[in-house]
């Protein structure tokens, strides 16, 4: 009977776009496709197997040209949304650890135009968020010129990371 | 996002005409360079999430051959042209007389990506020079880059600097097959002009539809 009961809660891939966040618990895993100068932040609770994931395009909200912003769009904005969700699914973010991946430079030009350096811009907001928020850092795989399709299994705690040329790492 | 709201029916097939032109030259130069019947498709304009975005190729996974190039004078914007690995080995296969050569090696042969990147520069020459011809502006385009990679990586770059206005993208999209290939959409190759969001005033100046 029990084995049944397990057996039918059979766990669900969520899928995060891009500019987009969400949260799951386990059994379910949390996953985002294509990233490239853009960069996913995973923020979990290992005691609660709860972890959430923002697909971030852009370093900080002040560059946003408009009169309402989409929080998961920016490091500064998007992050702090995603702790709020994770608080009302009753993580306390105190709790939280983080591991990011991406922030590639998918081409490589000798213009200076600072939309082509967005990568690495992404991922120093991504980490001095996380200081200001004082969630560790455990382990992240950024930089490069590959893309990256992760998926974070909140039992594990593993940061699954995919690219074309090497394959499938675990961090 | 007041100028995208402000775009007419007009203003669409406008921006339709501009990818029209553009991709049928770059399919003639295309064919020449292949000797090869090449057709297109009646080009489409539209407005799309960024999400929606990644589906215009196959999704954000699928890998593509990517040539990507920033366009810069009276006109800014970016332009894309992305072909499935398939048809990419197929052209160049024929350019270099190397019927081994594949871009899901995990070496490449140098020959066949200064190939693919000197096809990116005469297609997105000939699309450009239609549409600087066509419209009177001036437009400089950078040296064009080349990644084969996951088509959601390779899109974003084009999208950053429009991110920052809105969460929508207006593309302009024109797809070319091989003749006798066009029944299987995983051929075709596409050209995608994202004008950055400043630019379609300019363009719609130049074209008297202001």
């Amino acid at each position: 009977m029990l084995h049944k009961m397990i057996q039918t809660h059979t766990s669900q891939v969520i899928k995060v776009g891009i500019a987009q966040l969400d949260v799951v618990k386990m059994p379910d895993t949390i996953r985002t496709s294509g990233l490239g100068s853009c960069v996913g932040v995973v923020l979990y609770d290992e005691t609660k197997n709860i972890a959430g994931l923002v697909h971030i395009m852009l370093p900080d909200s002040s560059l946003a040209r408009t009169e309402t912003i989409n929080a998961a769009k920016f490091a500064n904005t998007g992050i702090k949304a995603l702790i709020e969700k994770l608080k009302l699914v009753g993580v306390q973010p105190f709790r939280l650890k983080a591991k990011i991946a991406g922030g590639a430079q998918m081409f490589k030009f000798s213009s200076e135009n600072d939309s082509m350096r967005i990568g690495p811009r992404n991922v120093e907001a991504v980490k001095r968020e996380l200081i200001k928020n004082n969630i560790p850092l455990i382990a992240e795989d950024t930089g490069g010129n590959s893309g990256r399709t992760i998926e974070f299994n909140p039992v594990t705690c593993r940061l699954s990371i995919r690219t074309v040329n090497q394959g499938v790492k675990d961090i | 996002m007041s100028e995208v709201q402000k775009i007419t029916s007009l203003h669409l097939d406008v921006l339709k005409e501009i990818g029209n032109i553009g991709a049928a030259h770059a399919a003639t130069a295309l064919s020449s360079l292949l000797s090869r019947k090449i057709d297109m498709h009646v080009p489409k304009v539209e407005m799309v999430s960024f999400n929606d975005m990644m589906e215009l190729a196959g999704g954000a996974e699928t890998v593509v051959v990517g040539i990507f190039l920033r366009i810069e004078g009276d006109s800014e914007g970016s332009m894309f042209f992305i072909l499935p690995i398939e048809q990419a080995n197929r052209f160049i296969q024929s350019l270099i007389n190397d019927d081994q050569f594949s871009f899901s090696d995990n070496k490449l042969s140098e020959l066949g990506v200064s190939a693919m990147q000197e096809m990116g520069n005469i297609l997105s020459g000939s699309y450009l020079s239609a549409l600087s011809d066509f419209t009177g502006m001036k437009i400089y385009p950078t040296v064009p880059g080349l990644s084969v990679d996951m088509f959601g990586a390779i899109i974003s770059t084009g999208l950053i600097e429009i991110s920052e206005v809105s969460d929508q993208v207006i593309v302009i999209n024109t797809s070319i097959f091989e003749e006798g290939f066009d029944n299987r959409n995983e051929v075709h190759g596409h050209f995608f002009l994202l004008p950055d969001p400043d630019s379609f005033t300019s363009i719609f100046k130049a074209l008297g539809v202001a």
